[in-house]
């Protein structure tokens, strides 16, 4: 297992370059699936404020 | 046929369809990238000359296929967007710009990564490192242009516009290290030669490069619909879509 992290000595080259892999791959899913939920809420205001305007009207 | 395509470009049926087809990328993804890392980490054995070191072209060789790949596929949206002004074309153009330079960037990080170790230099000035740094100017110079203008028609004609121009870019970083003397290896994988690696070093590297390819598709797909959803937060089929979630 040590000898696995090791990777003949070029562990900090390799695992850096994994884990920054790792790193924008997850920040490239988070950030638009957070960035949706956002906009779909501000929508799905704009129609419940444009709902209750037409209930007056 | 053209009325086939109006239907696929509509947002409504865009949205749902999308919305179906986000789990199942990531299924794939997630599958494909654990065998990816198994296959490049555990079992492909070290390169005879660059020992474990040679394990970062399992990330830096897919990014920078990525990098390119993700461009021309923006310029073909750009045509389309141009040409016949379908509005999910714009969507996806812009979308694609944020995965495009996230890729590029890990190709240039995980690069000097390897150089370091391998050719003494984290940096160098040469045809293939400075053509794919422009790339990464372009990917950002197309999102900043696009935050820029406040009108997101106009901004679209704007942005494919300047991603055509940047199309020049993309044969040079390709060619660059056949065409200049440059610190850069040649092409280890071409569509003509059989490739040079033995198959338990080259099999993860492909698996991997789907994996990537996917992986496009998946972050696209969630960035067009947040993109769609904040074009058009007024319009009737969004409205469809809410009460529809709200019922469940």
């Amino acid at each position: 297992m040590s000898e696995f992290i090791y990777m003949g000595g070029y562990s900090f080259y390799i695992w850096s370059s994994y884990s920054l892999a790792l790193i924008i791959l997850v920040l490239n899913i988070l950030g638009p699936s957070l960035k949706h939920k956002k906009s779909v809420q501000q929508a799905s205001d704009i129609h419940l404020l444009n709902g209750m305007k037409s209930d007056e009207s | 046929m053209m009325k086939w395509l109006h239907i696929m470009a509509s947002s409504a049926w865009f949205y749902r369809f999308s919305g179906q087809a986000i789990p199942w990328l990531m299924s794939a993804f997630i599958v494909l990238l654990l065998i990816g890392l198994y296959g490049g980490l555990v079992t492909a054995p070290a390169d005879y000359q660059q020992g474990d070191a040679f394990r970062i072209i399992y990330i830096h060789v897919p990014a920078a296929w990525m990098s390119l790949f993700i461009y021309c596929v923006m310029a073909m949206y750009a045509v389309i967007a141009l040409v016949w002004r379908i509005k999910l074309a714009e969507v996806l153009l812009i979308s694609s710009a944020p995965i495009g330079a996230a890729f590029t960037f890990l190709a240039l990080v995980t690069g000097s990564l390897w150089g370091k170790p391998m050719w003494g230099t984290w940096w160098s000035w040469d045809a293939r490192l400075t053509s794919e740094l422009l790339l990464l100017f372009l990917y950002w110079g197309v999102m900043g242009l696009y935050a820029a203008i406040e009108d997101k028609r106009t901004a679209s004609k704007a942005v494919s516009v300047l991603t055509l121009v940047g199309v020049v870019n993309i044969p040079i970083i390709h060619y660059s290290v056949s065409w200049w003397n440059t610190l850069h290896q040649g092409p280890s994988i071409t569509m003509t030669d059989k490739p040079t690696m033995p198959m338990e070093m080259l099999m993860p590297l492909l698996v991997m490069a789907v994996a990537f390819k996917i992986f496009y598709g998946l972050s696209l797909l969630i960035r067009a619909r947040a993109e769609l959803v904040e074009r058009e937060p007024q319009s009737r089929w969004l409205k469809a879509v809410i009460e529809e979630n709200n019922d469940e």
